[in-house]
């Protein structure tokens, strides 16, 4: 008998700031990479999926006006939080499967993320933003801004890297995602609620849910009040099928399948574009 | 003193009016009683128009593998202009084929300095024969002169000088990036605009070092026919522009080619949706502009004669065939009546008649089936219990015209409000606060464009953020410029035409 | 009788300077031709207030201009006179006798034009002079010091004044609007004028430039329907200086036509405040009626 019975966490989703169960009440069982169980997660349904739409939809306008600023120095504050919770996230990743030192660089790639997409808050709106120089007598600029919910499908690829290299850029500009975390390895997507509950993220900014995939995409990528979905399962068929959901109310899609989530090559602006409408204001010129 | 200063003209017979001396008098303005304008129409003397118009393919006019034709009607006289090749798959894979030889072969070996030139001839061809393409637009699609001269032409020779210049400065357009072409694109353009939604699609595509096949709208083939002319003369390499003509069938050949790396349209939603839908799955590339219903509003601070000028160009600009048309007009309150009647005023003056009389400020319809369409809405809005004010003016028995029609005691439920007429129809609702004006005019699938009108900067800014469209108008309406990009939130679209913006979709992004 | 609200001048009516420039171009995009043409030609020439308002303005010169309204052109004695000459008030005796029997008016211009650079009781005096000299027309300039000021119940009280002075003579108020600068001054000179009393609004004396311009034209008859549709009652306008051409005043009809309607296109509603236009529209007419292009030689200037 050990000294004392470690508690074991209850994994829930992480919906509007608050950590909800299923409303279906189910869970599946989910191993480590050698086949044991390690804990249950959430098995969402098509209605947590479409509450999580609809709170995230009533969280857009909140933070999509924050301040450039604002919103780098909340994404800023993720990473510290991360920072501080850096043993919690690795012994997790361990629990999953993967080697210390893979764990700790997976948590260290992450932190590194946040703060790479933090700094780009307030930058990318002026490196993609124009002045048009129109021929009339009007002034005319183009900004980037957020296109609105956006729906994140992720692969079992990654952990946490995964979401945190999706999301960051999502958030960063503006918009607010609902989440399907990785089916096979939920946990540390979970658990990445708690940091964003510590972090100054309004709620409902990132909402995160567990579950077969099969059972939610379908629901995320065709619900009306999702504008784009950014999907890393790399499949003929899923893809088909969130392109053809997608089509149903045009939503912008973003396919982005990754062999290593490590790559440097997914820290890039265009990542936040590919998440950000243009818009051009016209004002005539004349005293 | 009326009496002394009474004169003896020929002109003048009746006595002019009295003072009306009370606030209680008739205070209508009269428009049309007294100097009508003499007509006014554009020769169409020097035009060639063939009888018969083949696909332009690999350079040439190209007989369609079968013989299928389909007429290009003039709206404005019901007359058959030509006829034109309707396209089958076997004529979009003959030009598929056409444009990936020249993409293989020539395009995409020419540095970007010498595919620009060719960009600025077919610039510099388009202004020599502006006129001639401007009539050719008024006779096809029942626009005004006044607006194919003055906007669509100049405009369609602008977007291809703009271009043109980015062909070899692709290095400069995204920062870390290098750029590579798309390869063949294959684009769909609607009847509004023929050749400058030709110009908005082929510029950028060629700059950017693709190959393309381009469907005009069956309704409006004949620009884009005479476009390929332009093409020949240019001395552009064979293939590298492609012209197929057709309908809906021949659109569907192009986007479900699996041969074409990119698919560019611009045209109905739903239409857009079922192209989104045939893409899933590929790898195509796509940028879609579609409708929209756009909101314009007016805020009692706004320049009141200025606004109402800018209500006309947003709804009445050609017939309201147009994608970003500010159809919902939202007034403030307290200014709502006094605009009205300012706006009621001002559509008295507009000349509803023949496109090609340069004093027509609306001109035809451009299809019997979108006047049916027009005609259809404004039963729909009449039974929905709007009360529809129609200007007095008459309008030419042959042909497909509609007057200029404002609705009021609309709601946001009301049909004529939420779907997009793509007519001279305007509704009018009012609002009270800048919160209710920017929840009604979020109030919609769409996010194309929409018109702010207020005097207050502070204002324009929060305002024009909260609207949830792809360009927003403030204080102005329907401006075009090629550096300007153009495209919808929502269901209005995916993508941006014009500007740095609009190359984007002709690219692929490598790591520099 | 309905009392009529005064204005707060202190109020700022926005006008957009682009919005009001396209307006205008689009209004010269239209096309007169044929009929059209020839009909507004002819209106034109009724509407012209025919001009001599120079220092060395002798009485001589006056009256061939007096014949010149008369009878335009002599070979052409079926087309209209002009609406009036407009002179200085030293002149309008003269001009006066020289139009006796005739419906052509005489204008003055009057408060010490056209600087308006005078006391107050100067400018009465100079206005009765020319009324009691037989004007029937008084065309006085406003203080464009005061009113830059923002002194804008000094602008009305004066225009009110000068018009008690006018008695039964129609006023016409210059607001010189080349030296005003924005629409949004122009409209609120023209707001000024016509709730003092105007009969007809200005443009300008000539000796700024710019003189009239169409633009500004815009933005004071937009402030006569206003003041139209508030009041009911009606304002006159007149442009004046810099109008030459007859496809110029053409275009000025159109703007006439197309913002107040067909009320206001006649001589006792809209003027010409020129001199060199009446030949022009004259060539234009012989030439409508011709087909030949004219020389000025063989047109008469006085």
């Amino acid at each position: 008998m050990p000294d004392r019975i470690e508690v074991l966490k209850t994994y829930k989703t992480y919906v509007g700031g608050n950590f909800p169960r299923s409303e279906s009440g189910r869970t599946y069982p989910v191993n480590n990479r050698d086949g044991e169980n390690i804990a249950n997660a959430c098995r969402c349904t098509r209605k947590d999926v479409r509450d999580a739409v609809g709170t995230a939809r009533s969280a857009f306008g909140g933070w999509s006006s924050r301040s450039a600023y604002n919103r780098g120095q909340i994404l800023y504050r993720i990473a510290e939080m991360l920072e501080g919770r850096k043993d919690q996230f690795t012994e997790e990743l361990e629990k999953a499967g993967l080697k210390r030192k893979d764990a700790l660089r997976e948590v260290e790639l992450s932190i590194d993320r946040l703060i790479y997409f933090a700094g780009w808050t307030d930058k990318y709106p002026q490196v993609f933003g124009t002045v048009n120089p129109v021929a009339s007598s009007h002034f005319n600029f183009s900004s980037p801004e957020a296109t609105g919910v956006v729906g994140i499908i992720l692969d079992d690829s990654s952990n946490l890297l995964s979401l945190i290299s999706t999301m960051a850029p999502v958030i960063a500009g503006g918009n607010v995602c609902v989440v399907i975390a990785p089916e096979k390895q939920p946990l540390s997507a979970i658990s990445f609620g708690e940091v964003l509950h510590a972090s100054d993220v309004p709620g409902g900014v990132v909402n995160i849910l567990s579950g077969f995939r099969d059972e939610v995409i379908d629901t995320l990528s065709g619900h009306m009040n999702v504008n784009a979905v950014l999907n890393t399962v790399d499949n003929p068929e899923v893809r088909k099928l969130i392109d053809e959901n997608a089509s149903i109310s045009v939503k912008r899609v973003k396919h982005l399948p990754v062999e290593s989530w490590s790559d440097e090559s997914l820290e890039n602006p265009y990542l936040i574009i590919d998440f950000q409408e243009t818009k051009t204001t016209w004002h005539p010129v004349g005293v | 003193m009326a009496d002394q200063t009474q004169q003896n003209t020929a002109e003048i017979k009746d006595e002019p009016s009295k003072k009306p001396t009370s606030p209680n008098a008739d205070l209508k303005l009269d428009f049309n009683s007294f100097w009508e304008y003499s007509a006014a129409p554009e020769s169409s003397d020097f035009v060639e128009i063939r009888k018969s118009y083949d696909h332009y393919i690999n350079g040439n006019f190209t007989a369609p593998e079968k013989d299928r034709t389909m007429k290009s009607i003039n709206p404005a006289t019901e007359e058959v202009l030509t006829e034109f090749a309707e396209g089958t798959s076997e004529d979009v894979d003959k030009a598929v084929k056409a444009a990936r030889k020249a993409y293989n072969k020539t395009w995409s070996k020419l540095s970007g300095r010498e595919r620009g030139k060719y960009i600025y001839r077919i610039a510099r061809i388009i202004q020599e024969k502006a006129r001639e393409l401007a009539i050719i637009e008024s006779m096809d699609g029942g626009k005004p002169i006044r607006e194919s001269r003055d906007v669509d032409i100049p405009l369609a020779a602008a977007y291809f000088f703009y271009y043109a210049g980015w062909a070899d400065k692709l290095d400069y357009a995204f920062p870390g990036r290098k750029t590579e072409p798309v390869g063949v694109c294959g684009q769909i353009i609607p009847w509004n605009f023929p050749l400058l939604m030709l110009s908005w699609k082929i510029a950028p595509a060629l700059a950017a070092g693709n190959t393309v096949i381009l469907k005009p709208a069956e309704s409006t083939p004949i620009t884009a026919l005479k476009f390929a002319e332009i093409c020949s003369e240019a001395g552009l390499p064979d293939g590298v522009v492609n012209i197929v003509t057709g309908a809906g069938q021949t659109g569907s050949a192009i986007v479900n080619h699996p041969d074409i790396d990119k698919i560019a349209f611009t045209g109905s939603t739903e239409v857009g949706k079922i192209i989104q839908k045939s893409l899933a799955g590929t790898d195509k590339k796509f940028t879609l502009e579609l409708g929209g219903k756009g909101p314009n509003i007016v805020f009692e601070d706004a320049s009141v004669d200025q606004a109402v000028e800018g209500i006309i160009n947003a709804i009445f600009f050609n017939q309201g065939h147009v994608c970003c048309a500010g159809s919902r007009l939202l007034v403030q309150e307290g200014i709502a009546e006094r605009l009205i009647g300012k706006l009621k005023d001002r559509m008295e003056t507009l000349i509803v008649g023949d496109p090609l009389d340069k004093n027509t400020d609306v001109g035809a319809i451009n299809s019997k089936a979108q006047h049916e369409r027009i005609k259809e809405y404004l039963d729909i809005g009449v039974s929905e219990g709007a009360t529809m004010f129609q200007t007095n003016g008459s309008v030419p028995e042959k042909g497909y015209f509609c007057k200029p029609t404002l609705f009021t005691d609309v709601g946001q439920s009301n049909r004529i409000v939420q779907e997009e007429i793509f007519g001279p129809v305007l509704t009018v609702q009012t609002f009270r606060t800048p919160e209710e004006a920017v929840q009604k005019a979020n109030n919609t699938p769409y996010g194309l464009a929409g018109g702010i009108w207020t005097d207050k900067g502070s204002k324009i800014f929060k305002v024009s953020q909260k609207v949830r469209s792809g360009v927003v108008w403030a204080n102005t309406y329907n401006k075009f410029d090629p550096t300007s990009p153009f495209g919808g939130y929502k269901e209005s679209g995916v993508g941006r035409e014009g500007g740095l913006h609009g190359l984007y979709p002709y690219v692929n992004l490598l790591p520099s | 009788m309905n009392t009529i609200t005064i204005p707060d001048f202190n109020q700022t009516i926005p006008i957009d300077k682009i919005g009001v420039e396209e307006r205008v171009s689009r209004l010269n995009k239209r096309s007169i031709k044929k009929e059209s043409k020839m009909q507004a030609l002819k209106l034109a020439l009724s509407m012209i207030d025919l001009t001599t308002l120079e220092g060395k303005d002798s009485e001589g010169k006056v009256i061939q201009m007096c014949r010149k309204a008369r009878v335009p052109h002599a070979s052409r004695p079926d087309l209209p006179s002009v609406a009036a000459v407009c002179v200085y008030p030293t002149m309008v005796a003269t001009a006066k006798k020289a139009l006796e029997g005739t419906n052509i008016n005489v204008a003055s211009v009057s408060t010490a034009f056209p600087s308006g650079m005078a006391p107050r009781q100067v400018k009465l005096d100079d206005t009765r002079f020319a009324v009691d000299q037989g004007a029937d027309e008084i065309d006085m300039v406003i203080s464009r010091g005061e009113f830059l000021k923002g002194n804008y119940n000094y602008i009305f009280d004066e225009i009110a004044e000068i018009k008690e002075a006018c008695g039964d003579a129609h006023l016409k108020v210059i607001l010189e609007t080349g030296e005003l600068e924005t629409y949004e001054n122009v409209r609120k000179a023209s707001d000024i004028a016509m709730y003092a009393g105007a009969d007809f609004i200005k443009t300008s004396t000539g000796k700024i430039s710019p003189a009239a311009t169409q633009p500004v034209t815009l933005v004071m008859l937009e402030a006569i329907r206003d003041f139209y549709r508030d009041t009911g009652i009606m304002v006159g306008m007149k442009p004046a200086g810099g109008i030459r051409k007859a496809k110029q005043s053409l275009q000025y009809l159109v703007l006439v036509k197309e913002t107040l309607g067909a009320a206001w296109l006649t001589p006792e509603w809209y003027r010409f405040g020129a001199s060199s236009l009446t030949n022009d529209l004259l060539m234009q007419i012989i030439k409508q009626d011709t087909g030949v292009y004219q020389n000025p030689d063989y047109f008469s200037e006085d």
